[in-house]
């Protein structure tokens, strides 16, 4: 590696050739603050378009300020980080951005979590001195199902639409008009609902302003909780638990599931479950769904789509639905666990309510499902038509981890110094397998345990099949078969981040995919960096200590095959018969629509 | 072969043709054929550069320069000149001096100090006629080039005459074309910027409406050099000739086996498309200039990577200006070291000027680098309109600055403009007079960059923007001293921070009339005064009622009925009513009304 | 019409040359031979327009830059056609009687070789500026 020799504030230090004068700073110790950019190394996403001008530094003999993102080092530079001509710059251009931002703090979801509350903080800005008449930049609202848009608080980091365009390919957002008016938006005045948008939200994970944030259902969710003539139940998804310890100060990467079913509980819950046994349950289907397929394959049946998509992810279902619609018969059929729990709970778990007597008349409409979800796109899944049952919503309200934290907050219980507690049962048993639906990969992983059983009817050799896991954005893993079989192989495509499974699905188009299964999460490294979890502000490690966490949280458990979750078993026997049934076929599994002609044929 | 006795020029520019330049011609085809005269063509041209006295019609060989010409003009000139031999006095430009006409273009001050090179062939041939290029040693530096010259002899040339970018920044163009030849790549571009964004600048559209195969010539060579086969022209839609004669100009080229493959029979490849430009003027910094050809948002990004590395479509790309092209060809074709004693010592050849404002002769006109300002504005400029008092002159449009008196014999160069603290820009050239606020100038240019800002960057977005609102409070009277500090200090943060060379231009005129016009900003804060009179809301208009006679006429004409007063007693008016439009003075013939 | 090499070019350049040489010609005006001819009413019925087509036919056959040019009448009508002939850096000299042989003479003569034939009128004016 090139060493270089740069002088920062007047101490030398060697550097690398070819890194910013930012990384060179940060390196060794010396912080320039930031606002536009950002860097979530090894997930792909850079935003540096130097546009924030927060990070200029003076650079020896030249002309102007020159931003520490975007310039590169170079030998003998001089650089000083904080002399007066930079502090002044600064500070003028945080007054300029406050100069036209909402002052409402006071009720913005991002207080304390706002990135120019910080650095005005930082910077000791007390007042603003243009008049208090001066124009301010606006633009209508928008709320979607998940994701609210207030522009007016926007300050134009274009973060949110990098994320969208490069790393999602999703082109919903993109800056329009010009100038003081410039502003984040859908093409052609589109509301998000109308657009491309896939709601996997990781605009708002990456927003560092109140311009994006997600729609919160706490209050609903207390109503029912309080309204005596509702039974609430709560479930929660696999990537939550190891990430909300991080609101509570705790190290990222800490497992809290006992704690968090404690509190779910002193919260109100009548019954505390778990999405992951939903998320074994979906390993059942979608796992039969594959062994079907493949079995026809085998048979010669050359109609047989190959390779399965999993369809657990609601921001790929969408984006597949608007951005492929000649292929809607390729996923699998199997809903996502989220939307499994919900009919299973209304239906099989509701006759079992009404087994005791002070239930007995218990109304559909009168159980009350709640989720939790490191996502928000869940938000929109719920709302759903097709995912209803004569009106009323499989799954009714569904909370980010983030909703969750303050919500326990709110209800002053000490999350810290709470004792761990079991899910009820029985739909909180689950098993490894369903754990691991939270990081990417986790879902095939999870499935080729059941489904490799299934087909050979021999035990895996070992559950873990690291060649699978990963936080890389596109993935291949082989997991060979025992001798016999008709298939030497099972291939396997990983990708997480739209882009990356964008390039899938073309590969699939044009043919040139021989995988027998791809997994697909929207967000980048999978639910655990979803956008309903608590902000990362740029920190990609934590990311990586969550997947840790995941797999730690897999290896520690009595069971890790689906198949062999006693209480599925059960379900099956009592209720569903068996996979791909009659029963699921109603319950759990669901079709596609396209959605683009769906909006096509509303404009006309 | 037909003799021709004459040929008739009229200009076929986008100000002539606007005051229909169009139906001279037609009308001097129809009187001439009416009249059986056939050894007379008229030929429709490219800018002459005057004007201020358009539309121009000029007969040559003679070079008889008739002005203001209109379509019953016509047969008067046939009759007379045409068939008579005679001039036709009443439409000879008048010089303003001595009030004598002058009937030819050569004995004419406004052409006297001028040297045209990039404008050379404008208003001298049909710009869609190859022939007439070809005639006019057309394409002859691009044969010479490919068939004498290395591409690195070539560049070395291009070094060697001094030329530098005309767009504005003045960077050396041979050293532009060296870096684009030492990338490497499968694929390089030579791309036109012809976005000419300056409010009140028309110097690259009268070149390419005048003279396309020059452009076309020079972004072939161009392409020789750094070697590319592919040219974009990237031209503002809001420039309809241009585009049609440019493209005529690239068809017949094509025709010619000019452009294609195997130009000259060389084995040279080279071809051009057109871009259109939806006329952002921040467009005309290459990198938004590449990102909107590509389809992008017309944004610009941190250099480096410079397009020579890494440009359009990410392959190594050369952006060169229309009149920088425009003078690429004669330095081939006359040598580096005859371009080289034209000009300063830093500063070579020629810069055409986009002559505007309070001053005569408004035009297009060319001088030698190192003509002094007073040369430009009393000699080719005709001096201040109404014999007024000269003021200022902004150059660098608004991402320049004003100059005064006390610049007026800076000569024209890089160095010379930037050191009295303006720019060369890319030649537009605005003249003020006595009657100008320039705190109102100030804003009239700011007002035009906050429109222009892509909004990419903090400092341009919003700064500006503040800039702009503390101007208006100022010109509003409601302006106080720390507006004042507060404005210098935003002007200078944001000439230090701003992404691009539009925000950190855009500050310039607020500061070089802070810096040249300090008191009028404190008149306008302090005494509630502006001393140009302009300021609508610090002027009241009153009536002396000594002078007033009481004749009802400014009663009369005023449109908000704000004056009263019975007939034959003096008239007040109702200051609250006024809204400063200024008819009452204009109308009163006793002089009672003033400005205060 | 395909420009096939640099000769090609430079052949086409010539041939094209006439399509602008009265302008280029118009543009140095000084450097070059001026003929005038007097096309007035009185000039034209002596038989001025043939002396014109012949010197604009036959300067450009033999190669001569010239600027041909029509005037008003000179006021020697007795004398018409008159033509003035200005060579570089020399005064006009007025000639009268021109009839084309007249013309041929006058082109041999005097305007190649500087030698003056009969014929010609004494100035008694100056031309004002």
């Amino acid at each position: 590696m090139d060493m270089i020799k740069i002088t920062i504030d007047g101490k030398v230090f060697e550097v690398e050739k070819g890194i910013t004068v930012l990384e060179a700073a940060r390196k060794n110790g010396i912080r320039i603050p930031t606002l536009c950019h950002m860097n979530l190394s090894g997930l792909r996403f850079v935003n540096k378009p130097a546009s924030c001008r927060v990070c200029v530094v003076e650079i020896e003999g030249r002309r102007n300020l020159a931003p520490a993102c975007a310039t590169d080092v170079m030998d003998g530079m001089v650089i000083k980080t904080h002399s007066i001509r930079v502090l002044n710059a600064r500070r003028t251009i945080i007054e300029l951005l406050l100069s036209d931002h909402p002052k409402d703090c006071l009720v913005c979801m991002k207080s304390g979590n706002c990135e120019l509350q910080d650095i005005a903080h930082e910077f000791g800005v007390r007042e603003v001195r243009y008049d208090e008449n001066c124009a301010m930049s606006t633009y209508r609202k928008d709320k979607s199902p998940s994701i609210i848009r207030d522009m007016d608080k926007c300050i134009m980091c274009r973060r949110c639409e990098t994320m969208c365009n490069e790393i999602q390919t999703v082109g919903a957002l993109s800056a329009v008009n010009r100038g003081f008016n410039s502003v984040v938006a859908p093409a052609f005045e589109q509301n998000l609902v109308d657009s491309a948008c896939t709601f996997c939200g990781q605009c708002l994970a990456v927003c560092p302003v109140g311009a994006l944030t997600e729609v919160d259902h706490t209050w609903n969710v207390i109503q029912a909780i309080n309204d005596p003539k509702k039974v609430v139940l709560v479930q929660t998804a696999p990537a939550v638990r190891v990430a909300l310890g991080e609101e509570f100060d705790m190290e990222p990467g800490t497992i809290v599931t006992g704690k968090m079913a404690a509190a779910l509980r002193r919260l109100g819950f009548d019954y505390v479950f778990d999405t992951d046994f939903a998320a074994d349950l979906t390993i059942m289907e979608e796992g039969s769904e594959l062994l079907d397929r493949l079995q026809r394959f085998l048979g010669g049946d050359k109609t047989v789509k190959l390779p399965i998509l999993t369809s657990c992810c609601p921001a790929w279902v969408n984006f597949f639905e608007y951005n492929f619609p000649d292929m809607l018969d390729v996923p699998s059929t199997a809903r996502s666990p989220q939307q499994m729990f919900g009919p299973i709970a209304k239906t099989y778990f509701l006759e079992k309510l009404r087994e005791k007597p002070e239930y007995k008349d218990l109304k559909r409409e009168d159980m009350v499902v709640v989720s939790i979800m490191p996502c928000v796109a869940k938000k929109y899944e719920c709302s759903r038509p097709e995912l209803s049952y004569e009106g009323n919503p499989d799954v009714d309200y569904s909370l980010s981890t983030r909703e969750l934290a303050a919500f326990i907050k709110r209800m002053n219980i000490d999350f810290n110094s709470l004792p761990e507690e079991d899910f009820d049962r029985p739909l909180g048993e689950s098993t490894g397998a369903a754990v691991i639906f939270g990081a990417s990969g986790g879902v095939i992983e999870a499935a080729v345990r059941t489904a490799y059983e299934l087909l050979t009817k021999q035990q895996c050799p070992s559950v873990d099949f690291k060649q699978i896991r990963g936080l890389e954005g596109m993935r291949e893993a082989i997991v060979p078969l025992p001798e016999g079989m008709p298939l030497k192989e099972i291939k396997i495509g990983i990708a997480n981040g739209l882009a990356n499974a964008r390039k899938l699905l073309e590969a699939v188009q044009r043919g040139e995919c021989d995988y027998q299964a791809i997994e697909v999460m929207a967000c980048p490294g999978g639910c655990i960096g979803g956008a309903g979890q608590p902000y990362h502000h740029g920190d990609s490690s934590i990311i990586k200590k969550r997947q840790e966490a995941i797999y730690r949280e897999d290896a520690g458990k009595p069971i890790r095959k689906s198949h062999e979750n006693p209480y599925i078993q059960k379900l099956y026997e009592e209720f569903l018969i068996k996979p791909l049934g009659e029963k699921s076929h109603h319950l759990l599994h669901t079709h596609y629509f396209k959605k683009r002609e769906k909006y096509e044929e509303v404009d006309d | 072969m037909t003799h021709y006795r004459f040929h008739i020029l009229c200009c076929g520019g986008t100000g002539c043709k606007a005051s229909n330049s169009a139906g001279i011609v037609r009308k001097f085809e129809a009187v001439l054929k009416e009249k059986n005269i056939n050894d007379v063509q008229v030929i429709t041209t490219g800018c002459f550069g005057f004007c201020e006295k358009g539309p121009i019609v000029k007969i040559l060989p003679d070079n008889t320069f008739y002005v203001q010409v209109k379509e019953d003009d016509v047969e008067n000139i046939v009759n007379e000149h045409i068939i008579k031999g005679r001039k036709v006095e009443r439409l000879l430009y008048t010089d303003p001096k001595s009030e004598g006409h002058v009937s030819d273009s050569k004995h004419m001050g406004f052409y006297k100090k001028q040297m045209r090179i990039a404008l050379r062939n404008c208003g001298f041939i049909n710009p869609e006629d190859i022939r007439e290029y070809i005639a006019r040693e057309g394409y002859a530096a691009l044969g010479k080039v490919l068939t004498e010259m290395t591409p690195e002899a070539a560049i070395d040339e291009m070094t060697k005459s001094g030329l530098r970018g005309r767009g504005g920044a003045g960077f050396p163009t041979g050293l532009k074309w060296g870096f684009a030849r030492k990338s490497v790549a499968d694929q390089k571009y030579v791309v036109c910027n012809a976005d000419e964004g300056d409010p009140g600048a028309f110097m690259d559209r009268s070149i390419l409406e005048g003279d396309p195969h020059s452009v076309i010539e020079a972004m072939a060579i161009c392409g020789y050099c750094i070697g590319a086969t592919k040219g974009l022209v990237y031209i503002r839609a809001e420039y309809p000739l241009a585009i049609k004669r440019l493209q005529i100009a690239i068809d017949q080229a094509r025709e010619y086996g000019l452009l294609g493959k195997d130009i000259l029979g060389t084995g040279f490849e080279f071809d051009i498309e057109l871009r259109y430009g939806a006329g952002a003027f921040v467009c005309g910094e290459e990198t938004a200039l590449i990102h909107s050809m590509e389809g992008q948002r017309g944004e610009p990004t941190v250099k480096p990577p410079f397009p020579a590395v890494k440009g359009y479509m990410g392959k190594p790309t050369n952006v060169n200006n229309v009149e920088t092209f425009a003078n690429v060809p004669v330095i081939y074709l006359k040598g580096a070291d005859w371009f080289n004693k034209i000009g300063t010592e830093k500063s070579k050849g020629t810069k055409v000027f986009a002559l505007a404002g309070k001053i005569n002769n408004v035009g297009l006109i060319e001088v030698p680098m190192g003509t002094t300002l007073r040369e430009i504005i009393y000699e080719i400029g005709g001096g201040i309109k109404g014999g007024k008092k000269f003021k200022a002159v902004q150059t660098g449009g608004p991402s320049g600055g004003c100059l005064t008196e006390k610049d007026l014999d800076t000569p024209v160069d890089y160095e010379s403009l930037a050191a009295a603290k303006s720019i060369m820009g890319s030649g537009g050239m605005i003249v003020m007079d006595e009657d100008n606020c320039m705190v109102a100038i100030a804003k009239f240019y700011l007002d035009f960059t906050v429109d222009e800002s892509c909004g990419k960057c903090t400092p341009c977005r919003v700064g500006n923007k503040r800039m702009n609102e503390i101007l208006d409070k100022i010109i509003k009277g409601n302006g106080t001293m720390e507006d004042i500090e507060l404005l210098k200090n935003l002007a200078t943060v944001i000439q230090d921070t701003a992404l691009c060379g539009l925000g950190q231009t855009a500050p310039n005129p607020v500061l070089s009339t802070l810096n040249n016009f300090y008191d009028e900003y404190v008149a306008h804060v302090k005494d509630k005064k502006c001393p140009a009179g302009q300021c609508k809301d610090l002027l009241s208009y009153v009536i002396n009622p000594d002078k007033c006679m009481g004749c009802t006429a400014c009663a009369r004409k005023c449109p908000v009925a704000a004056i009263t007063g019975t007939v034959k007693q003096p008239h007040k008016i109702d200051q609250a009513k006024c809204i400063k439009c200024g008819t009452c003075l204009d109308t009163c013939k006793f002089g009672a009304i003033s400005k205060q | 019409m395909a420009v096939k090499s640099l000769a090609d070019l430079k052949k086409m350049s010539s041939e094209f040359k006439n399509t602008v040489s009265l302008r280029e010609n118009g543009d140095n005006v000084d450097s070059l031979i001026q003929i005038k001819v007097a096309m007035a009413t009185c000039g034209i019925a002596s038989g001025a327009k043939e002396v014109m087509d012949f010197y604009l036919e036959e300067l450009d056959k033999q190669g001569i830059k010239a600027v041909v040019t029509q005037t008003g009448c000179m006021g020697y009508c007795y004398a018409e056609p008159t033509i003035e002939v200005k060579l570089p850096g020399k005064d006009p000299i007025v000639f009268g009687h021109v009839n084309v042989e007249k013309a041929s003479e006058i082109l041999e003569k005097y305007i190649k070789n500087g030698e003056l034939v009969e014929g010609i009128i004494p100035v008694n004016y100056e031309t004002v500026k």
